[in-house]
């Protein structure tokens, strides 16, 4: 089984190291165009910056891969600029990231903590995960869900991760906690 | 909730990764490497180019154009501040600029000491021309490192020079890993903590993120760096100084992307106009290098 981490800018390889924890060894394959895709099982949109990563998927052909394949039901998980290219709608600050893929019910707000010096870390409660160590690094959040979209966490108010069927979309950063259990939760739905 | 932990400096540099960070002196340039694709940019008052070739002291930028800077874009905005220049870095933070450069390229405040990192929040990026310079500077709280090259040169011989340096010493230490007492020997001569050394050892690599800097100048350096093995790129004075910084910019972040796919390298490296203007670092005399300003 062959999970696929885009792999054009950010979190990629700590992703990949968490996947093939899980997994075995050779299960993360870094994808970088659209054939990359080709019979993967999963994948993973890492955290990075959106405009950079949003545009380098546009250009490749992946972004379209990508709404295709998950439009047929591939498992589907964004962090952090994943979460922003998951969602249908966004603040005024997402239009710089250009189009978003469209397949959550949800309207994020970009840099939704502010800048780096407001980023931090927090144990936070995940519906069907418990307590877990969330790094928020310069991160979005989801104003609203909607229609078929569920909230799993929240913090200060505002919707830090959310599901809806076989997409996961988290504002944190589960990558960089040392801790494997969102990994084994995404990875649980294949 | 905390704040300003290492696991928050560490994993913003990691967020950098596979990108390139542009010099940046206004907002409209800012706007044009934002628009290019640029992870990050990074204020200053003048591109090193210019910093070199006008002389005199070089201090950290007006943080008036940082804030207008900080305006113009919504991503990252680094800082650079002079070496050992806590007092220009505690500045900088107040500002809210998401990490602090304390760069060579600007003229050093202290001879002696650099900054104490670890008493920020927010982190730090560092320049290394080799092992031990880099896990002196991780050791006083640096996040990521990146190599110094020579900045404002348009060659890049002194950046790959750095890289292979510091290749060469890790897989030196790699090598003798089994052995504590030479381990622990490398740490003396470094001047850092056992533990680090060993870290490094164990993972082959530098413990952050790990930059090129310091004389990129075209898409080919890009390339050249990336399949060196950096992390990502840093282009000073090479947009902003070629003869069409719009698609410089563009060219070098799809460069940096397909580093390793020649055809895309190549359609991206024609027609974007003349590189800098550069100037050989063989003859240079080391009064007139900025990478010799610290260790």
């Amino acid at each position: 089984m062959r999970v696929g981490v885009i792999g054009f800018q950010g979190a990629v390889s700590e992703h990949m190291e968490m996947v093939d924890a899980v997994l075995g060894r050779g299960s993360a394959v870094a994808v970088r165009s659209a054939e990359d895709l080709e019979g993967v099982s999963a994948a993973i949109i890492p955290g990075g910056e959106s405009t950079t990563i949003g545009g380098l998927m546009r250009s490749s052909g992946v972004f379209n891969k990508l709404r295709e394949l998950g439009k047929k039901g591939l498992p589907l998980w964004g962090t952090c600029t994943g979460m922003i290219l998951l969602a249908k709608k966004g603040d005024e600050q997402t239009k710089r990231t250009g189009e978003l893929l469209g397949l959550m019910d949800m309207k994020v707000r970009r840099n939704a903590f502010g800048r780096q010096k407001e980023s931090f870390e927090e144990k936070l409660q995940v519906k069907g995960i418990g307590k877990f160590p969330c790094v928020f690094i310069r991160a979005p959040a989801a104003d609203e869900v909607y229609g078929k979209c569920k909230a799993i966490a929240r913090f200060e108010g505002r919707i830090v991760a959310a599901e809806q069927d076989n997409f996961l979309a988290t504002a944190f950063h589960p990558e960089l906690s040392g801790d494997l259990r969102f990994h084994r939760y995404f990875l649980g739905k294949l | 909730m905390k704040r300003g932990t290492k696991t928050l400096k560490e994993g913003f540099a990691r967020m950098q990764k596979g990108g390139v960070i542009m010099d940046v002196v206004t907002p409209k340039q800012a706007r044009i490497a934002e628009k290019a694709g640029a992870v990050a940019v990074m204020a200053l008052h003048a591109v090193p180019a210019d910093i070199r070739a006008k002389g005199g002291v070089a201090r950290m930028a007006d943080p008036a154009v940082i804030k207008q800077i900080m305006g113009a874009v919504t991503i990252p905005v680094m800082a650079k501040v002079r070496i050992g220049h806590f007092a220009e870095a505690q500045i900088i933070e107040e500002l809210g600029v998401d990490m602090i450069d304390e760069s060579e390229v600007l003229t050093p405040a202290d001879e002696e000491f650099h900054i104490d990192k670890k008493k920020f929040k927010i982190p730090f990026v560092c320049g290394a021309r080799n092992l031990g310079e880099a896990l002196r500077r991780i050791d006083e709280g640096a996040a990521m490192i990146r190599t110094k090259g020579e900045p404002g040169t348009g060659d890049v011989a002194e950046a790959v020079r750095h890289v292979r340096q510091v290749g060469r010493e890790i897989d030196e230490l790699v090598s003798v890993k089994k052995h504590r007492g030479m381990l622990r020997s490398k740490a003396e001569e470094y001047g850092v903590p056992f533990g680090l050394v060993e870290k490094t050892a164990n993972i082959g690599r530098l413990p952050v993120v790990n930059f090129a800097a310091g004389g990129i100048a075209t898409p080919a350096d890009a390339a050249l760096m990336m399949q060196l093995g950096v992390d990502g790129i840093f282009v000073g004075s090479g947009i902003f100084k070629s003869s069409n910084p719009e698609k410089y910019a563009r060219a070098i972040v799809e460069a940096t992307r397909s580093y390793d796919k020649p055809a895309v390298v190549l359609k991206v490296s024609r027609g974007i106009g003349d590189a800098m203007p550069g100037i050989s670092t063989k003859n240079m005399p080391d009064s007139q290098k900025m990478q010799l300003r610290s260790r």
